[in-house]
């Protein structure tokens, strides 16, 4: 007998069923383990306390951190240790004030910009809060989209892809199709954007349903090659006749997501649309039979096959929104802030997707809500790069450390001492 | 019973799989004959030089008449298409794959380079140097997954080897920026450790937490102080030496032994990983915690401390990757200069089915979809180099799906061991 067959005869089949659970699956087991049996507000509180205090506690890391890197500081050391502790305090302070006004808006302004009645002046007041909202629409429905693989069990780590290609295909229907109104231009464009992404999803939803070919390593393989693609089509097919950059022509006046404001508000529709989806999704995830086969594949792959349902179509389905989501969120791009489509002007959403997802505990709800707060810091810290010099990658740090804590809640239990919950613990519950 | 199924299918392949190989070999044998000779004039010339740059040329260059050499493909593709379909090559069906395909690469470089002249030693030299960074990435990888841990963070841990062995090495010499980088990626590797074996997070998000904190980390430092200040953003590179004797073969010689530390290290790194994962305790052991910790964990290996080990390694060779950027090529740090080469070295190690020397097959191939379509242009060839850039992403995805044989992922990688 060949050793490599002898080897494999003493598996038994048990240990090959647990052998075949991969990372994704085991992970969608702890995001989707059932909550802990309380009700009401303790439940709730519970389901916040860690993502507030990761936050909370990436918010001062990323304040040690930034202190630990400005001169100034070291300087004031020099001269005492008091004077660097409240030099550091104070610069840490600027930063985050810096960060806030610039995510809100300062009241200051705010209030004298009323008295003085001057419309543009107003507009200019209430701009940064309202441009936080534009920073967090594409986060809602990228997130959306990572969050709802996460609930059917597949791990979308291709979301950057996902919204290029629904960017392409939405600035393609932006602009080709011409004489439309908007009321039927923009729903097409938007749905010609959640058909590209949905495409980009598909793929590698079949190939796991069909090959078992990993999601991750295909998500990833479908972000390069819609780069190239991307690449191809900007510098070919789509190029803009005059121009010498690789970018799309404008897309048409009725395929724009209407502004409710005049300029420099850039605030639109978008957003609702967003909001809409959300609930959408919380809808179909929770109140309809399909969205409770995606959650039973999802939370256990082996149970719903042998209750009779079909684990393969839950996987392509699951896939297939989820990059439609992701898609969405490019053409939310294109229609309401861009105009039209330049080359991977999506860099980032894909791992921010995931941090969302998992900040928001994959519910649509959570989601939109840490999407508002990503959106905020993000468009916060470029008025803070501007103003005090600090590089707005600080937020890509914090986002890390919450992403960090969010992931080993273990490490803010420690640190917080607090109590381990009694019965989900929902990053030690592996069944090995 | 169920052993004997398994049996079968690690001896035989399947009729179909056997038969739509065939059909692949024959289209391909077809596609050279339809799209490259038939689109050559008779007569043409093809001129392949054979000078890899840096010392003098020895071999003259290689002349072939276009048409016939395209022809003498197609046949050979043809006739190994014929005898796969009639008697099948078994298990040697992907090494026939492999020639087939080498056949049609190597067809389209004479039709692309007809009546011009390509130098072959030229885009040998370059695929080596672009496979060095997705090589090493890729063994990274495999050191990592071998033990169990998934790394999808190769790519934050070039980032940051590459910008911290800027830093140290503009601030001392560039051989303490090689070792600071490659201390850097094992720190980056601890932290993986820590979080996916200690905390037992989700080892894709743990890897995730790095990208992210990989990228914001460089590019704030970047930001922040080296586009600012020059002086610690400018450390010597390693150049090229040439190794006397093995420099000395004609043009492999040029183009294997007239390089910097890197690819040498590359090298040696390849032989020793590739010795030590399959003939030593070591190795035995790191692959046993990989495939079965419990079984592993019975017999008294360490399985926490085995994987700790590991995944640090693995990020060491990572950050020593991530070096080459620097200290190795430019000579300065660049924002996300990585641009996605450690998600390469993943797929390259996929590709390669988690072996030393495979991934190194596999880095060479991506350098050379690489280094060829930065050459399309200069031979005025139509076809839009960015998907040529696709294919081996494409290829990756083919070789998951498993229709050139399914790789061979170590068993228990993504799953935390709990001691019972």
């Amino acid at each position: 007998m060949h050793p490599t067959c002898q080897h494999l005869s003493g598996v038994s089949l048990d240990e090959k069923t647990s052998k075949k659970q991969d990372a994704g699956k085991i992970f969608l087991e702890e995001v989707t383990s059932p909550p802990p049996d309380q009700r009401g507000l303790k439940r709730f509180g519970r389901i916040l306390l860690i993502p507030v205090l990761a936050v909370f506690t990436g918010l001062v890391i990323g304040g040690i951190f930034i202190a630990l890197t400005s001169e100034n500081i070291y300087e004031a050391f020099g001269r005492s240790f008091g004077a660097g502790l409240i030099e550091a305090l104070q610069t840490v302070g600027e930063a985050y004030v810096a960060l806030f006004t610039g995510a809100f808006g300062s009241p200051v302004r705010i209030i004298t910009a009323l008295q003085s009645g001057d419309g543009l002046e107003i507009r200019r007041a209430f701009n940064p809060i309202l441009e936080s909202l534009v920073t967090s629409t594409p986060y809602i429905f990228a997130g959306l989209s990572v969050a709802l693989g996460f609930r059917a069990g597949v791990f979308n780590i291709g979301a950057e892809g996902q919204i290029f290609m629904g960017a392409a295909a939405a600035t393609f229907a932006g602009y080709a199709l011409k004489g439309l109104p908007g009321i039927i231009h923009i729903p097409l464009a938007l749905l010609a954007g959640a058909v590209g992404g949905g495409i980009w999803g598909l793929i590698p939803g079949w190939l796991k349903a069909k090959t078992g070919g990993h999601e991750v390593i295909n998500t990833i393989m479908m972000n390069y090659i819609a780069f190239r693609l991307s690449d191809w089509l900007l510098t070919g097919p789509m190029k803009r006749p005059d121009s010498f950059s690789p970018v799309s022509p404008m897309i048409e006046q009725s395929a724009m997501l209407p502004r409710f404001f005049d300029d420099p508000i850039r605030f639109h529709l978008g957003f609702f649309v967003a909001l809409g989806v959300a609930w959408l999704v919380w809808w179909f995830m929770f109140k309809t039979t399909w969205g409770f086969e995606l959650r039973t594949v999802g939370a256990n792959p082996f149970a719903s096959r042998y209750a009779g349902m079909n684990v393969a179509r839950n996987t392509i389905l699951a896939m297939t929104l989820a990059g439609a989501l992701a898609g969405l969120a490019g053409a939310n791009e294109v229609l309401g802030v861009n105009h039209y489509l330049a080359m991977a002007f999506s860099s980032g959403y894909g791992f921010d997707s995931i941090a969302l997802a998992l900040l928001g505990n994959s519910h649509p709800l959570g989601v939109v809500l840490a999407s508002l707060l990503f959106g905020t810091l993000r468009n916060g810290a470029t008025p803070m790069q501007v103003s005090l010099g600090i590089p707005n990658d600080i937020i890509m740090v914090l986002q890390a450390i919450i992403l960090m804590f969010i992931a080993a809640p273990a490490i803010i239990r420690t640190i917080y001492r607090l109590k381990k919950p009694t019965k989900e613990q929902p990053v030690a519950n592996f069944k090995m | 019973m169920a052993t004997q199924t398994f049996h079968k299918k690690i001896e035989t392949v399947s009729p179909t799989r056997e038969r739509v190989m065939g059909l692949v070999f024959l289209t391909l044998a077809f596609c050279i004959f339809f799209f490259f000779s038939r689109d050559t004039a008779a007569g043409q010339m093809t001129k392949f030089e054979l000078t890899p740059g840096g010392l003098a040329t020895v071999l003259p260059a290689w002349v072939l008449p276009t048409m016939s050499t395209l022809n003498i493909l197609a046949i050979f593709a043809a006739v190994l298409g014929g005898v796969q379909l009639a008697r099948g090559f078994k298990h040697y069906t992907n090494w026939v794959l492999a020639l087939v395909v080498a056949f049609f690469v190597f067809g389209f470089l004479v039709w692309a380079a007809a009546g011009k002249s390509l130098n072959i030693g030229g885009l040998l030299a370059t695929t080596l140097s672009k496979s060095v960074p997705i090589t090493l990435g890729a063994l990274s990888g495999i050191l990592g997954e071998r033990a169990g841990i998934i790394n999808i963070a190769i790519e934050g841990m070039m980032l940051t080897g590459a910008m911290v062995g800027t830093l140290v090495g503009s601030l001392t010499n560039s051989w303490l920026g090689l070792v600071g980088a490659t201390l850097t990626g094992g720190l980056m590797g601890l932290l993986l450790g820590v979080l996916s074996i200690k905390y037992k997070a989700n080892q894709i998000i743990a890897g995730t937490v790095i990208n992210i904190l990989a990228t914001g980390l460089t590019s704030y430092i970047s930001a922040k102080f080296m586009q600012r200040y020059m002086e610690i953003n400018n450390p010597q590179i390693f150049k090229s030496f040439p190794i006397p004797g093995l420099a000395d073969i004609p043009f492999l010689g040029q183009i294997l032994f007239n390089n910097n530390l890197f690819v040498y290290a590359l090298f040696l790194f390849l032989i020793l990983l590739q010795l030590g994962l399959f003939y030593t305790r070591w190795g035995l052991r790191m692959r046993a915690v990989g495939e079965h910790p419990k079984a592993a964990d019975t017999l008294g290996i360490n399985v926490i401390r085995t994987r700790y080990f590991s995944v640090m390694l693995g990020g060491m060779m990572a950050g020593f990757g991530g070096a080459y950027f620097t200290l190795g090529s430019v000579g300065r740090f660049d924002e996300m200069m990585t641009a996605g080469r450690g998600f390469i070295g993943l797929a390259a190690m996929i590709f390669g089915n988690w072996m030393p020397f495979g991934a190194f097959g596999a880095g060479l191939l991506f350098g050379f979809a690489d280094s060829l379509a930065s050459r399309l242009a200069i031979l005025q060839i139509d076809i839009p180099s960015q998907f040529l850039l696709m294919a081996p992403y494409v290829a990756t995805m083919i070789v998951l799906a498993g229709v050139v044989g399914r790789g061979q992922a170590p068993a228990s990688e993504g799953i935390p061991y709990e001691k019972e």
